[in-house]
């Protein structure tokens, strides 16, 4: 990478998001555009990935709605998202929790992490 | 017709105003400056000589620094010489800049460049032949099979896709698209990719199939 493309990707990459973690558990208000009017849609859930890094970073987040998993992922740079509010800090021991898909109920928790 | 010689600088993805991904393609484009012009009148045809970079004075042949003499280049000679070919003849003076600006958003243009060697290669790489099997007594891997009949033809088609070597040609990719023009620091940004590594030289003119997006 060079000195024009370090400021190129620098430039649009977002410094007003929270700092989130796997296993955290946040709101994600996304811009959706429904034909000319735009409106905030939120998806509440426990982050299970981050990947990618600088312009490129990527998250997954995952919740449970009517007995169905069901998974959004967000570019994190991307203008679209609105806010990302945390409403809990998860224990957890590794950076992927893609084990959360194979459980069902109490197992698929993560722990709150408490100082 | 409008052309500019120009550097790779590497590709990345950049949002739009609907907040849409586009993969995009860095190109430091210019200033170059006019060495010299070709005219219907002289030589039968339009075009611009262009030069980009610097060269140490020290470098450059006595012959090249008199050449540049007439554009003011001599003291700090250009790396790379190029023609564009143009449609009319240029109103543009001999010596005078020329920037990224001279492209627009939405225009589409062609992009010429070399594109990066890979040496000696075999048909499976070079041709995507399909190859043998690895397995359950394969035999035959990664070679090319038959190339041809026995006693009639008697000899091996023209053409016929061999290894060898591969890469290291030019190459342009046609119809490409300007997502952002960047005039203070002279980039432009093309959706999808071009010919040639990081840091290679290109040559970017408006594209011949096509016109502007309305």
């Amino acid at each position: 990478m060079n000195k024009t493309m370090d400021k190129i990707n620098k430039e649009q990459c977002r410094t007003d998001l929270p700092d989130f973690k796997a296993g955290d558990t946040v709101r994600v208000h996304a811009k959706i555009v429904e034909g000319k009017t735009e409106r905030i849609q939120t998806f509440t859930g426990t982050v299970i990935s981050r990947q990618g890094s600088g312009i490129q970073e990527f998250f997954v987040v995952r919740r449970i709605a009517f007995g169905q998993g069901m998974e959004r992922g967000y570019p994190l740079n991307s203008p679209r998202i609105a806010k990302i509010d945390i409403l809990r800090r998860g224990k957890v021991r590794r950076s992927k929790l893609y084990y959360l898909r194979d459980r069902i109920g109490k197992a698929a928790k993560v722990k709150e992490k408490r100082h | 017709m409008k052309g500019l010689i120009g550097k790779k600088m590497g590709m990345t993805q950049i949002y739009d105003e609907t907040g849409r991904i586009s993969p995009v393609t860095v190109l430091e484009v210019g200033p170059c400056t006019v060495l010299d012009q070709r005219t219907e009148e002289k030589n039968g045809y339009s075009a611009l000589q262009l030069g980009f970079g610097k060269k140490k004075s020290k470098n450059v042949t006595k012959a090249v620094k008199g050449h540049c003499e007439k554009s003011g280049r001599n003291e700090n000679p250009p790396a790379y010489i190029k023609e564009i070919r143009l449609d009319k003849d240029s109103e543009l003076e001999t010596g005078s800049e020329i920037k990224a600006d001279i492209f627009n958003v939405n225009e589409y243009v062609d992009v010429t460049g070399t594109i990066k060697g890979r040496g000696f290669q075999g048909v499976v790489k070079k041709y995507n032949f399909g190859g043998g099997r690895f397995s359950h007594g394969g035999g035959w891997k990664r070679k090319p099979g038959s190339i041809g009949q026995c006693e009639f033809p008697g000899r091996v088609d023209k053409g016929k896709k061999m290894p060898g070597h591969m890469g290291n040609v030019r190459r342009t990719i046609q119809n490409l698209k300007i997502v952002r023009v960047d005039a203070n620091d002279n980039l432009i940004f093309i959706k999808g990719a071009v010919p040639g590594p990081t840091g290679g030289v290109i040559v970017i003119r408006s594209a011949k199939k096509k016109t502007a997006a309305k």
